[in-house]
């Protein structure tokens, strides 16, 4: 191993420990939105190997996180008979965690089925079509109501006697006792939550910078930068721009399987247009290409959606008279906040927050004559 | 069968609306190659501006149409300067983000300035039908039908006999060239915009009378645009037209004769016919089938 490679599994180490230490530090509340934070960071690991890495625009995943959000609800809704599934029963116990892997299986092949007509597509024409999937795929969960509970949704632990075993009532939010899991003390759902989505996030990031760091990456970085190039360098176009969409889907059903756990609660509203479009805001926001910066675009897309934005509000003037009243209370301030940001992110730093990391070392260590 | 001529009108008055909305992205993707996702949203703002005027300000309905076509031209060429001109040289995934940044701003602002309430918009056409035979035609599908349909033609005559419209197809077709000759291809680029942005209001302004006003109101719309555009050829404007009632009145008879598909999966059905058409036939029904030389 590379001397460049220790270090980097040195700091890796350190944040995972910080990371699990973290619950300690902050409140209840707090630790449910650095689940969500965990949930998007997975979400964007995988968006980011299909688009940053491969070049494969996606403004769809949303459509793959639905899937592995209702896969989940639906294995842990249906208790008449139970559903089972490699001799595993599985229950609306929310500790049932073997919902998350199948979620994560189940979007991977419809990504991987996905990316066969993809592969006739290319930039904005992949674009579109998959533009166009996640705004219809709401419609098809609908109409599918049997299986999906239409637009009522399915709630995930709501079977009577049920709840009591979880470590918090997912319903209510009274806590239990709390749980002993892994010999580790956890005093509600919240925290428990925030456990898991780490626990899967920073393991599915260490999977994503094997896969990355040597051939399989390269590769993948080679298609990004010319098809044609790479195809003639004996590169199978077909089989890596399939599996990169495997992958990529197979991430955002853990992501969707994670988020269902996490309302407690799917219906089509869980997964819309506008949650793909943030999927690649982060992506932008953590920067195109990198890994661990996009951990600063899933916490972006979290705590702008619920905190920031509220702020920007002020931000805006009462500008044009003649628009008459201007109901700021309105729900518009998130999407205000975002658009701007994206559009100037690319206009002023197209490489993201990783691109803003690179610069700033490149300012302070020896790099800075490297670069003069 | 009455019910059958009904459901095609009904079809082309729809189909009108997408065929103008596929018209303004077939525009802009024939200057600069560029999809724009925000067309649905430009066109929902603008329309919210005529909204003011009518119902805040008291304008009637046509001086308030003519205005807002013009804001919205303004609007179209700003935005091309402001937002996308800067990348114009840069790959097609910078771009296309730039456009989803403009749809998050715009449908952000929509709720912001207008609040999300659902608000209804005023028609110019009498919300009654003519009868022939056993045939009731609504006189709205037929005005909006029109409408469009002097508005392709006034569009046509602008490229085909003003200087500009020369202008502007040369700098589509051959942008070097072009500069050599003195055409400032920059603007050319922006003034397509802007007419992109006005076919976009007028989509806007016809479709609210009938689903109402809202800040989600074109992302349907927008979808059906594309899959006609797909369909007619995403470079023909022809072909954008064309597909535009095809659709309107292929939707309009698929839903209402086959069960299954009903009102609920049209948007389906749209993806259905984008991703076929993309699939099949790239090129749609009229485009040229492209060679690339590599």
């Amino acid at each position: 191993m590379r001397r460049a490679d220790l270090i980097r599994v040195g700091v890796f180490v350190l944040a995972a420990v910080a990371l699990f230490l973290l619950p300690r530090f902050i409140s209840d509340f707090r630790a449910q939105q650095f689940a969500y934070v965990g949930i998007y960071f997975i979400a964007l690991l995988g968006l980011n190997l299909l688009t940053g890495i491969t070049g494969q625009i996606s403004l769809g995943h949303g459509a793959f996180m639905l899937i592995g959000g209702y896969t989940t609800a639906i294995l842990m809704s249906n208790q008449d008979p139970p559903l089972e599934l490699f001799g595993h029963a599985f229950t609306n116990d929310m500790r049932d965690i073997w919902t998350i892997p199948i979620a994560g299986l189940v979007a991977g092949l419809v990504g991987f089925l996905f990316g066969f007509p993809a592969l006739r597509l290319t930039g904005l024409y992949l674009a579109l079509a998959t533009f166009a999937i996640a705004v219809a795929a709401p419609a098809v969960v609908k109409k599918f109501d049997g299986l999906s509970g239409g637009g009522g949704g399915i709630n995930l632990f709501d079977v009577e006697g049920r709840t009591g075993r979880s470590v918090t009532d997912p319903v209510t939010f009274e806590s239990t006792d709390g749980a002993d899991i892994f010999g580790l003390h956890l005093d509600s759902f919240n925290e428990w939550l925030y456990y898991l989505c780490w626990t899967i996030a920073i393991v599915m990031f260490g999977v994503a910078w094997l896969l990355l760091r040597g051939r399989f990456g390269r590769t993948l970085r080679a298609v990004r930068d010319s098809e044609l190039a790479a195809a003639s360098s004996g590169v199978n176009l077909a089989r890596y721009k399939t599996f990169a969409f495997g992958i990529s889907a197979f991430y955002a059903g853990v992501a969707g399987s994670l988020l269902a756990i996490a309302t407690t609660f799917v219906n089509p509203d869980t997964f819309p247009i506008t949650l793909s479009i943030f999927l690649l805001v982060g992506v932008v926001v953590g920067g195109l290409g990198s890994l661990w910066p996009l951990v600063f675009g899933a916490v972006f897309i979290h705590f702008m959606q619920i905190e920031w934005a509220q702020r920007v509000e002020g931000v805006i003037p009462d500008f044009v008279p003649i628009l008459g009243d201007i109901d700021t209370d309105a729900p518009g301030a998130p999407a205000v906040a975002f658009g701007v940001v994206l559009i100037l992110i690319m206009l002023a730093f197209p490489g993201g927050a990783a691109g803003l990391i690179r610069t700033l070392r490149s300012l302070t260590t020896r790099g800075y004559d490297r670069v003069r | 069968m009455s019910d059958f001529f009904q459901q095609v009108v009904a079809g082309l008055g729809s189909g009108a609306i997408y065929a103008a909305l596929a018209l303004a992205l077939v525009l802009i993707h024939r200057a600069t190659g560029v999809i724009n996702f925000a067309q649905g949203e430009m066109a929902m703002f603008t329309t919210y501006i005529a909204w003011t005027l009518i119902v805040n300000h008291g304008w009637s309905y046509w001086p308030a149409f003519a205005a807002t076509l013009g804001f919205a031209f303004v609007l179209g060429v700003g935005i091309q300067r402001v937002v996308i001109a800067p990348v114009s040289n840069a790959s097609v995934l910078t771009i296309v983000i730039m456009t989803i940044g403009l749809v998050l701003t715009f449908n952000g602002l929509a709720s912001l300035i207008w609040s999300a309430e659902i608000r209804a918009f005023p028609s110019p056409f009498p919300n009654e039908t003519w009868q022939i035979g056993d045939v009731s035609i609504s006189q709205q599908d037929v005005g909006t039908f029109g409408i469009v349909l002097v508005l392709v033609a006034l569009l046509w005559a602008f490229f085909q006999f003003t200087k500009i419209g020369l202008a502007l197809r040369a700098s589509a077709l051959n942008p070097e060239a072009s500069r050599l000759v003195g055409v400032r291809v920059g603007w050319m680029l922006a003034i397509g915009w802007g007419l992109a942005a006005m076919l976009g209001a007028v989509a806007g302004m016809l479709t609210a009378p009938t689903v109402f006003l809202d800040p989600n109101m074109m992302q349907a719309i927008l979808i059906y645009a594309f899959a006609a555009a797909v369909l007619g050829g995403i470079d023909s404007p022809l072909g954008a037209v064309a597909g535009g009632l095809l659709l309107g009145v292929g939707l309009n008879l698929i839903s209402s004769y086959v069960d299954f598909v009903g009102a609920d999966l049209r948007l389906p059905v749209a993806l259905l016919i984008i991703l076929v058409v993309l699939l099949v036939r790239p090129a749609g029904l009229f485009g040229k089938v492209v060679t690339s030389r590599v």
